[in-house]
């Protein structure tokens, strides 16, 4: 089921201290800019994978253990946080 | 083991259902009692924690559909998936006094703020209303001034939520309008069959893009690119039309 | 925990005595997905075994489907804690697929159309432990389960046994695919139930 960047909100609010789905993130593959919010998010999954509405590569995922949230940011050249 | 809260982050609390209200035959309406609930603004969800007496536990994000005069109860608005997990839970199991463990208020992109001065076009597909009838009590409460203009997309009349409630509003809100779309059967009298939302119904009920709307969508995810599509061919900004998806075929 | 939430149940799911630890038992076939769900059409379709030497073993789908194939049976466990028992598959042992393949490395990165991909160790993928399945219950395997083929490790959580797969990359080192770089366990093992990293 894919959802959008708005469903990661409570997830990433748990670990930033500032909103992150008005940050504006970078993708690595394509360079298209946008707020988090707009990213492609499947959540039915080990994690939840959030992609680039431009070209579908993996922009971040998030992995939940008993202990520890995994945060994975390997295809995000940057993100710009409102402070 | 327990943890400590941290100021400023996101933590899980414990609610009361104070009141429900059925909707419509599959949509339900959750009073919440929730201490030290700091406010929220339209727009907002808040996530819902269930978890069952052998530990099971399942988690799901739902929109806010009340406004928030400063203090009060928090409402949601809770559509039933027939193959749902938890939405089914919600509208047919939970009852007043049942308390609900939650998180909130979340989110701040898919939000309308009264300072924004721009007119505003909502459209909504089925539950996709929940988030924008909190931006339209918001509105009605302060009285603001930013034109509003509501699509709603439904399946029949039996299936819009909050019917009562908008036709209310029309009257009494200034500046509010409300056009409703039937996919599936439409009132006796409707001047038009049932069909989906397409550029004629946005390009009539609308505004013009001259007029540069805040533009939110939400709705399921196929709904919610046939409507931005259109809108951005109609010449609207893609930057002022902000949606939210809640998945779906 | 969290406060337990009066008459919640959630999906159906039954504890059985024959599960690795943590597992429920589920009797439909979840359907768990990272992404769109890739549609390949079966004459665009092929599989490539890489070597470390870069030496590649390509079947098509006519070449791959008169491959000997076998009827599977197994137990499958998904590191999501459902279990589903007595599943049945055809498809083509990794002991033919690698028959002519010649390598000394110990480690393989599978690849999915879609970029998807997961490590595991070659001795995992032979003598039996291991099939690209095309047909479930008999029928040609759903595309929202991987169809046409996917790779088929029942004894390791199910994220191993990557949908849509493409190709086998021989590696002297492992190294992580996508869940395993994200936080799962490198190797896996439902009954020493290794999840995460560090279980």
């Amino acid at each position: 089921m894919e959802l959008d960047g708005n469903a990661l909100a409570g997830d990433l609010a748990e670990v930033f201290a500032v909103e992150m789905t008005t940050a504006r993130f970078t993708c690595a593959g394509c360079r298209h800019a946008d707020a988090v919010a707009t990213l492609r998010v499947w959540t039915r999954a080990p994690g939840v994978v959030a992609r680039c509405p431009s070209c579908g590569d993996v922009v971040l995922s998030l992995v939940r253990t008993p202990a520890r949230v995994v945060l994975t940011l390997t295809g995000t050249a940057r993100l710009e946080l409102p402070v | 083991m327990a943890r400590t809260a941290l100021p400023g982050r996101l933590t899980w609390q414990a609610a009361t259902v104070t009141a429900v209200r059925q909707e419509t035959p599959s949509a339900r309406t959750l009073v919440l009692d929730v201490p030290g609930w700091p406010g929220h603004l339209p727009g907002q969800h808040l996530d819902l924690r269930l978890t069952a007496e052998d530990g099971y536990s399942a988690q799901r994000s739902y929109s806010i559909a009340s406004d928030w005069p400063g203090d009060g109860p928090v409402e949601i608005t809770i559509q039933r998936l027939e193959d749902g997990e938890v939405s089914p839970y919600l509208t047919d199991v939970v009852e007043t006094g049942d308390k609900i463990e939650l998180r909130g208020p979340i989110g701040g992109w898919f939000v309308w703020r009264p300072a924004q001065p721009a007119p505003v076009l909502l459209v909504a597909g089925g539950s996709g209303v929940v988030p924008l009838m909190s931006m339209i009590r918001e509105r009605g409460r302060l009285r603001a001034r930013q034109p509003f203009r509501v699509i709603y997309s439904v399946r029949t009349p039996e299936d819009a939520c909050f019917a009562d409630e908008l036709k209310r509003r029309v009257r009494d809100d200034a500046g509010l309008d409300v056009h409703f779309v039937y996919t599936r059967s439409a009132p006796d009298g409707w001047p038009a069959p049932p069909k989906r939302i397409d550029v004629a119904t946005i390009n009539s009920h609308g505004w013009p893009p001259d007029f540069a709307p805040d533009v939110f969508v939400c709705g399921p995810t196929s709904f919610v690119e046939t409507v931005a599509d259109i809108l951005v061919a109609l010449g609207h900004d893609p930057k002022k039309i902000r949606t939210e998806r809640f998945g779906g075929k | 925990m969290g406060i337990i939430s009066r008459g919640f149940g959630g999906r159906r799911r039954d504890s059985a005595p024959d599960l690795p630890p943590g597992q429920y038992l589920t009797h439909d076939f979840p359907v768990l997905s990272a992404g769109p769900t890739p549609r390949i059409p079966l004459d665009r379709w092929s599989f490539t075994i890489t070597t470390e030497a870069g030496q590649k073993h390509t079947w098509d789908w006519a070449r791959f489907t008169a491959l000997p194939s076998e009827e599977i049976t197994r137990d499958i466990h998904c590191v999501t804690k459902w279990s589903k028992l007595g599943t049945t598959w055809k498809g083509v042992s990794l002991d033919t697929l690698f028959a002519d393949v010649e390598t000394a490395a110990d480690y393989v990165m599978a690849h999915s159309k879609g970029g998807y991909t997961t490590n595991v160790p070659l001795e995992d993928l032979l003598d039996g432990q291991a099939w690209i399945a095309y047909e479930f219950d008999g029928e040609p395997l759903d595309p929202e389960h991987g169809g046409p083929a996917r790779l088929l490790i029942p004894h390791l959580y199910f994220w191993k046994s990557a949908k849509w797969v493409n190709g086998l990359e021989m590696m002297h080192e492992d190294e992580p695919g996508f869940w395993e770089a994200a936080g799962y366990h490198m190797y896996g093992d439902p009954w020493h139930e290794q999840r995460y990293q560090g279980d």
